[in-house]
């Protein structure tokens, strides 16, 4: 080997000792960036799929993810729903801070998949067809639960995860918690918080509580006054028999 | 004894030697006809419309972005290697190498020159795309405005086009244009380093295709060389290996965290700019040390 070229290999190596630690700080300031510093609580599954992920397709990950994200799209359209799946995976665990692939997951997964097996006339037996519907739900439920946990610090998924809690599930104190978590994201619109006291006004041995949140919102602004939050408050205060006197009045639902 | 006159008198180190050494080069690629790849990638970012037609703004918007920014990511890398690995082989080649070295022309002049007159090439392409890029956006933005005051009430309408907005142009495109184009510059410098000692253009292309491969997984040999203590002493010693020669190129690939709205610190900017510009400065002095001794 020529002397120059074998001399150059060694300035390589030294350069590569000393730019070493620089390299892992860079790293490890890009990666509180990304996460925004917020503090991830991954299981393993999402630790491995995403570290051979993001390794191997550094660099060119934003596209692979769309291309399996537009895949994934055109799968729906024909209604394979396993091969859907798989593809939501590959875009989701290739793009984790993306919060539209995790929404869309867990919204084709729990809402046009589920109904899909629900009316699957090839499944003669209704009990089969429920118990496919309830998996899909689970399926749009983890979903949402890993995209929380990947981005604990966006609202978009507290909403949505308590949304199909109230819609799919019919667990309204699962989304009550899971919509106050989502108020106490910053940034979350103002009705997450309406919302948590709404559902939590359904949770059984939880009307007291609902009460007197739908109450501090309806002092806190009159934008609140929402027709909703009204009517929670005028049942809760008949349920709950509340003196005259701490009695909010009520107006009268105004007809079109 | 006079003293010559100062229009004659050869100076050690000249910009403008290395401007016309640089604007050649510029020149002698362009007549390669390397700017046909904008067709490509016009027909690309356009074309990507066809597939999110039925999309919300927000997946069209994010496609558009991934679409057009991961393919001048693949460009100008491509160009990078490929104008690169050809300079020194092509001259060699056709004799310009020698006609030139026979001047009083240092071969770090030579070598800078040539090097900038890649930079300048993968610069003019980079913002040929930014151009096309910005101006296929700023059209699917107006698009997306004008649906929206169709489908939307006055009263909801500016908080439509607020939300458009954001999702349209983030104040990270820019820096994340910039870094593309630090790591176009890195693979340049390495490839020019490569071609230095290699013997054919196509062992320069395949070795650069090589390491810029690894080099996205070089995270992950650092760490397993630097924290696993009970690793085989072989495969320790080829961890060290990868994570001392190949460069890290995840470090330079914030592209992919931005097109998904994450906002990029300005000091973590900095600082990633730095390790790019060190890397294309250590790469090119060590090319040229390399190229210094070598027998023409």
């Amino acid at each position: 080997m020529n002397r120059r070229v074998a001399i150059a290999l060694v300035l390589i190596l030294i350069f590569g000792a000393v730019r070493m630690p620089f390299e892992r700080q860079l790293e490890a300031e890009h990666k509180a960036a990304y996460f925004h510093g917020a503090k991830l609580d991954l299981g393993l599954r999402e630790q491995i799929g995403q570290m051979a992920f993001l390794a191997a397709l550094s660099g060119f990950r934003a596209l692979v993810a769309d291309g399996l994200y537009l895949r994934a799209h055109a799968l729906w359209e024909r209604t394979e729903w396993g091969r859907m799946k798989l593809n939501f995976d590959g875009a989701t665990a290739l793009q984790p801070r993306c919060i539209l692939f995790w929404d869309q997951a867990a919204w084709h997964m729990a809402f046009n998949a589920s109904i899909a097996a629900y009316e699957d006339k090839t499944e003669p037996r209704e009990v089969l067809r429920l118990k496919a519907q309830r998996e899909y739900w689970k399926l749009g439920e983890d979903y949402l639960l890993r995209g929380i946990a990947n981005n604990p610090d966006n609202p978009t998924l507290f909403d949505r995860l308590g949304f199909l809690y109230r819609e799919k599930f019919k667990d309204h104190c699962k989304s009550a918690e899971i919509y106050a978590r989502g108020a106490q994201v910053p940034g979350a619109p103002a009705y997450v918080k309406r919302f948590a006291a709404y559902e939590l006004a359904q949770c059984p041995g939880h009307e007291r509580e609902a009460y007197e949140q739908l109450r501090a919102l309806y002092l806190l602004s009159e934008d609140e006054h929402v027709p909703t939050l009204l009517k929670w408050l005028g049942i809760l205060q008949e349920k709950l028999e509340i003196p005259p006197e701490r009695k909010i009045a009520i107006p009268a639902p105004s007809n079109p | 004894m006079t003293a010559l006159p100062a229009a004659t008198q050869h100076q050690v180190f000249s910009p403008a030697r290395i401007s016309a050494i640089a604007s050649n080069t510029l020149l002698e690629l362009v007549r390669l006809k390397v700017f046909y790849f904008m067709l490509l990638f016009a027909v690309l970012i356009i074309g990507s419309s066809a597939f999110t037609a039925n999309f919300s703004f927000q997946e069209r918007f994010q496609v558009l972005k991934d679409v057009s920014l991961g393919a001048m990511s693949i460009f100008t890398w491509l160009l990078a290697v490929l104008a690169t690995a050809m300079l020194l082989p092509k001259d060699i080649e056709d004799r310009t190498l020698y006609t030139i070295l026979a001047k009083p022309v240092p071969r770090f002049e030579y070598l800078l020159g040539k090097f900038l007159g890649v930079l300048l090439l993968l610069f003019v392409a980079l913002a040929l795309m930014s151009v096309v890029f910005v101006i296929v956006l700023y059209a699917r933005e107006q698009t997306a405005v004008g649906e929206a005051a169709r489908m939307v009430s006055v009263e909801e309408l500016p908080a439509a086009i607020q939300q458009i907005r954001a999702t349209t142009f983030n104040s990270n495109l820019l820096p994340g244009v910039g870094i593309i184009y630090l790591k176009a510059a890195l693979c340049a410098a390495l490839t020019l380093l490569l071609s230095t000692f290699a013997s054919s253009s196509i062992f320069t292309i395949i070795v650069s295709v090589v390491v810029y491969f690894i080099g996205h997984i070089q995270p992950i040999a650092r760490e397993a060389y630097l924290e696993s203590a009970t690793v085989a002493p072989l495969t320790k010693i080829f961890l060290a290996l990868v994570s001392l020669l190949i460069p890290d190129l995840t470090a330079l690939s914030l592209v992919d965290d931005i097109v998904v709205g994450n906002a990029i610190p300005l000091l973590l900017f900095a600082k990633t700019a730095a390790l790019g510009g060190i890397y294309v400065s250590f790469y090119f002095l060590v090319g040229y040390f390399v190229f210094a001794g070598k027998e023409l």
